[in-house]
């Protein structure tokens, strides 16, 4: 485990994005058994991010990760970012709601709403997960520690994708969201999630975790932030684009000046 | 562009202000962005990190790139909602442009640089004209952009009627 990553632990890995993509397939069939088509679109995105999840967390890059900081930070940007991403934009829970037969979409649809679901669905308690858990995974001695155990190097690559996931789903509402949080209260918590994103990667670039070289510490560090700024972009673009969609003015009539906007 | 004088003239009114805040965001974001791209990226004058950088200047600047970011795409689509709303009166959201990139320009060439010594504009050069240089044109873009607030604010439109 200390020189190159064990192959059970990549297995062990990979096999829940081989499940994810597996499962996806069969509800794409039976969605289209009742007579409802589901979007090639979304079959392709979810497909691509459990792929890319996949290619991170097991094979030449995952072995890569365990040496370099920069390759680590590349898989993390896969992990974490990119691939939640992907897989949000699939719409997943939509797909299972088409597929179930009514009585079981309904104790879906239940669990949706209930409190629990509404705590994980909540952009604040999303990002400290994600991005105190990062903090927490660099500043302490976690990021070695990582290297040394199987168990821990499964928990927290499989923290940073789950963190991820539901830090995706709550600022962009793509599935059905019983519990909506407000757009301001998400863009303020976005706005937070992004900054401590951003300082934590400039953090690193002087102060690196514990046997990564300063050179490795530099480059991992700048990938991290400009890359997660490319993945945020993205992720402020679509929270706009759906604010654009809801606070579209009813009284417009297509070519003439509206007078009466806003009552 | 729409002329103002033809809309009537409450929807001016009560949008005036939606119209400064969205230039006001995209002239942050624009200035941020030719900070990054011009100073970082192609001239290299800019360092990512300073050995000098203290921990506030550290999380004032992670905030401040947030914030431009957010800023650049989310003003965006408030211009698109002005126009859709045939609300969009470019000479005042210009004036937004400019407050927002002068007064950003001079907190990032005073507090930022000066202050929390967070990275300078070049190094191993006099940075004297160079600081000069940066907040003068700040204060410039500053003074023209509240001048055009002010021509363009919403009792003047209702006068100029």
């Amino acid at each position: 485990m200390h020189d190159s990553l064990s192959i059970v632990a990549q297995l062990l890995l990979l096999l829940p994005f081989v499940l994810a993509c597996f499962m996806y397939m069969i509800g794409v069939i039976y969605s289209a058994r009742r007579q409802r088509r589901w979007s090639i679109l979304r079959t392709c995105s979810w497909s691509a991010g459990c792929m890319l999840a996949g290619i991170a967390v097991a094979g030449p890059l995952a072995v890569l990760a365990q040496h370099s900081f920069f390759f680590h930070m590349l898989g993390h940007l896969l992990v974490g970012m990119l691939a939640p991403l992907l897989m949000v934009l699939g719409a997943p829970l939509t797909l299972l709601l088409r597929a179930l037969p009514v009585y079981y979409a309904r104790r879906v649809s239940w669990l949706l709403r209930s409190r629990p679901f509404s705590l994980f669905t909540d952009p604040a308690f999303a990002t400290v997960l994600n991005i105190g858990g990062l903090w927490i995974l660099y500043t302490t001695g976690f990021y070695e520690a990582m290297h040394q155990s199987l168990l821990l190097h499964i928990f927290i690559h499989l923290h940073v994708f789950i963190a991820g996931y539901l830090f995706t789903a709550s600022m962009v509402y793509i599935d059905p969201t019983p519990h909506r949080a407000g757009y301001r209260y998400r863009a303020s918590i976005l706005l937070a999630a992004l900054a401590g994103h951003a300082i934590l990667a400039k953090y690193l670039y002087a102060n690196p975790p514990a046997q990564v070289s300063t050179s490795e510490a530099e480059a991992g560090s700048m990938l991290m932030y400009y890359g997660g700024d490319f993945i945020d972009a993205v992720l402020i673009f679509l929270v706009c684009l759906h604010w654009f969609k809801a606070a579209r003015p009813h009284s417009q009539q297509a070519g003439h000046p509206i007078t009466q906007l806003d009552q | 562009m729409h002329d103002v004088k033809k809309m009537d003239y409450p929807i001016a009114v009560r949008y005036a202000s939606r119209n400064l805040w969205s230039g006001f965001l995209f002239g942050l974001g624009l200035i941020a962005f030719i900070d990054e791209a011009v100073f970082h990226q192609l001239l290299h004058w800019h360092h990512f990190y300073d050995k000098a950088t203290t921990n506030i200047g550290l999380v004032s600047d992670g905030f401040f790139h947030a914030f431009s970011w957010f800023a650049t795409i989310g003003s965006l689509f408030l211009v698109a909602d002005l126009r859709r709303r045939n609300t969009w009166y470019v000479k005042r959201w210009f004036g937004g442009v400019l407050t927002g990139a002068g007064l950003f320009q001079l907190y990032d060439g005073t507090i930022q640089h000066k202050l929390w010594k967070l990275h300078q504009i070049r190094y191993d050069v006099d940075i004297l004209p160079y600081d000069v240089a940066w907040n003068i044109t700040a204060f410039c873009m500053l003074l023209s952009g509240l001048l055009l607030l002010i021509r363009t604010r919403p009792k003047r439109i209702k006068e100029d009627g």
